[in-house]
């Protein structure tokens, strides 16, 4: 869904990212052992337009956090680009460049007690882009863009005083967000923004960042394991599992009319607040090492649908319905797309 | 009830908290970390404890199983046990209880699991420390009690060392060693919080389970409303201390009794219903040092009034549990309170 008939606003192909875990060479000398290699993300293809929220969910180890870092530059990656807006963010072109680039982007992350320097006042803290990327005149103007920064996360500019220590966990995430828009980016990365909260402080960060999106448009790339959380806030979502893109849809097809089997079985397994009788369907397995994948697709072993086909050959992401889904059940029709409704009771 | 140690009449509850109150002295004073908390579990029963971080309840789990740690303290209040006081026991005492008759889960199986000695000694170690065992049966009680929660290959298995486990495998091995003695009540502290969803649907599935097959109370401390939702019969809802509201599960999710309780259930994020904004509840939990006069609430609350600012309420009966509200008491929450509510 591209903006205006041009590219979509952040572009991801073919994104790769290995990371080597070999134990050191003498003892894969003496022991005779290869080299091993985690393949955390393997090859992606994200379309993301200006404006909204896409949102990636899978279990922990599924690489949705290092797909986070490689978007926002933290991780260079293995193969494949990241366009965002048009220009690649991985390709160094001079200092002045890159740091317009980077102005652009900015990152929450998820545990808002180590993201913050305890030994820096919020002032400074909040302060620091704006300096780093030169867009105070002034000391005046400087406190002013911090004291509306502050307000703007429903903190008083007094606060600005205060060490990150004084305040709760939902106050520190606050922060975290008033810095990440004090250079005035357009597009965020929150990596599980919400997941060290508690559910009530959850509620107030997430209509924050809606109130702020509205506010300023910006467009968010948010990663989170918690589906109900998805649910509520994005426009698209991605599913990912062992590294790779199984799944994606607009929210309400994703959640409407899943597709995948591992969509399906996450599905299943929020629980239940409403009492409507559905029954949580405990999955059997685990997560496999993403050292040694399993061959084929990487969700056959724990797949109720897989037969041969899908031990051996890897499915590709294929549209279907305005998403795409990669699954050879689904492509070949053994597995019906059913219709799911959660009862609106509460 | 009987306050005969060591008789147990037919309709008494299994563990019976009463009045319980836990300080904490520091150099500015003793904070009140949990205050005139009262409840019970019967026999077979899950309750659940919710609230949000620092609301006391893994205090209470850990004063019941006799593990709170200093300067932390019980101050007033009496625990008992099948009828049998056990708040104050001397340490070797508790020590022959807890794994006994109480048996503890914690958050993290990796941090509760010894790292140096393979899980099968861990077990043996347990079972024989609590029943009279030999060597052999008590090897062949882990096997057994490692196939009960569902670890495949469980004869090779237990000779592994925790790290070879998965998550949610050790927090299998987790749950068979609180199950060594076979104990009446097993007090569970966040145990699927560190855990995948998919594989804390498994954990959730087999504590229901054993809980069913033993008749083990549990209490089940956690933040997590929808394992509440799955897995328990009455629930508890602690705020600043003190338990704002208990009742029936349903009961308690679906028709909240407790302004703070009805906040709380509005602001998770459902699948059945997406709105444009969820319901916040602006401010955030008082700091001990910080607990207002009258409800502890009372500062976020919108239905306050004047009474709510002086007289602190106890539990009252409201629909099928109890509410620490005045909105439940005939003489109801007083007139109405002029001032802004505290924003976020």
């Amino acid at each position: 869904m591209p903006d205006g008939g041009g590219k979509p606003f952040v572009q991801i192909e073919g994104l790769k990212r290995h990371f080597d875990v070999s134990p050191p060479w003498l003892v894969r000398l003496l022991e005779g052992s290869g080299r091993q290699i985690v393949q955390a993300v393997d090859g992606i293809d994200i379309d993301i337009a200006k404006g909204e929220t896409f949102s990636l969910v899978g279990e922990s180890g599924c690489g949705k956090s290092t797909v986070a870092r490689l978007v926002v530059g933290l991780y260079a990656p293995t193969a494949g680009r990241i366009a965002f807006d048009g220009s690649d963010i991985a390709l160094r072109r001079g200092r002045a460049h890159d740091a317009a680039l980077r102005r652009r982007l900015q990152m929450i992350f998820q545990d808002p007690y180590a993201s913050l320097n305890p030994r820096w006042r919020v002032f400074d803290i909040i302060a620091e882009p704006i300096r780093a990327f030169g867009l105070a005149a002034g000391k005046a103007d400087l406190e002013k863009q911090v004291g509306d920064l502050l307000r703007q996360v429903r903190l008083t500019p007094a606060d600005g005083r205060k060490y990150p220590h004084e305040f709760s966990g939902g106050q520190r995430q606050r922060i975290s967000i008033a810095r990440a828009l004090a250079s005035r980016p357009e597009f965020l990365v929150c990596d599980e923004p919400t997941s060290a909260l508690d559910v009530s402080v959850q509620a107030q960060i997430l209509n924050l960042m809606m109130d702020l999106q509205r506010r300023f448009g910006l467009t968010y790339l948010f990663i989170s394991h918690n589906l109900a959380v998805v649910y509520h806030i994005s426009t698209r979502v991605g599913v990912m599992y062992l590294g790779r893109l199984v799944e994606q849809a607009p929210t309400d097809t994703l959640f409407g009319r899943p597709k995948h089997p591992y969509t399906r079985m996450l599905l299943d397994t929020i629980p239940d607040l409403d009492m409507t009788g559905r029954r949580r369907v405990p999955v059997a397995g685990e997560v496999p090492s993403p050292i040694d994948p399993p061959s084929g697709c990487s969700f056959h072993p724990r797949c109720p649908f897989a037969n041969e086909r899908c031990t051996v050959e890897r499915p590709q992401l294929l549209p279907v319905e305005g998403g795409a889904v990669a699954c050879h059940a689904i492509e070949e029709g053994r597995l019906a797309i059913e219709q799911r409704s959660y009862a609106n009771s509460r | 009830m009987a306050d005969v140690v060591g008789s147990v009449p037919g309709n008494a509850p299994l563990l019976d908290v009463r009045n319980l109150r836990i300080e904490f002295p520091t150099r500015r004073g003793t904070l009140l970390a949990v205050d005139d908390v009262s409840f019970d579990i019967a026999a077979g029963e899950v309750l659940g404890v919710v609230g949000e971080s620092g609301a006391g309840k893994s205090l209470t789990g850990n004063a019941i199983i006799g593990l709170l740690e200093p300067p932390g303290r019980i101050a007033d209040g009496e625990i008992r046990l099948e009828g049998r006081r056990i708040d104050n026991l001397p340490y070797e005492e508790m020590r022959k209880v807890r794994g006994a008759q109480v048996g503890a889960i914690f958050q993290d199986p990796l941090t509760s699991l010894n790292p140096l000695y393979s899980v099968g000694r861990q077990l043996v170690e347990t079972i024989q420390t609590h029943l009279p065992m030999s060597a052999g049966q008590a090897r062949t009680r882990a096997i057994d009690l490692l196939k009960e929660v569902g670890i495949p290959g469980a004869e090779q298995r237990i000779d592994h060392y925790p790290h070879q486990f998965s998550g949610g495998m050790r927090q299998r091995v987790v749950i068979a060693l609180a199950l060594c003695a076979g104990p009446r009540l097993i007090v569970a502290d966040e145990p699927t919080t560190a855990l995948d969803v998919s594989i804390q649907a498994q954990v959730i599935a087999l504590l229901k389970r054993l809980c069913r097959d033993h008749g083990t109370a549990v209490m089940l401390v956690t933040h997590d409303m929808g394992v509440i939702a799955e897995t328990a019969d009455r629930v508890a809802v602690m705020y600043a201390g003190r338990i704002a509201e208990i009742g029936p599960v349903r009961e308690v999710i679906k028709q909240a009794r407790h302004p703070y309780t009805e906040g709380l259930m509005g602001s998770i994020p459902s699948l059945g219903h997406r709105t444009e904004r969820l319901t916040q509840i602006d401010g955030t939990m008082p700091r001990l040092t910080e607990i207002p006069q009258g409800c502890a609430f009372n500062p976020r609350c919108r239905h306050r009034g004047r009474r709510c600012l002086v007289e602190r309420p106890d539990l009252m009966p409201a629909g099928a549990g109890r509410a620490a509200c005045w909105l439940h008491d005939p003489k109801g929450v007083g007139g109405a309170v002029t001032g802004e509510l505290v924003d976020a």
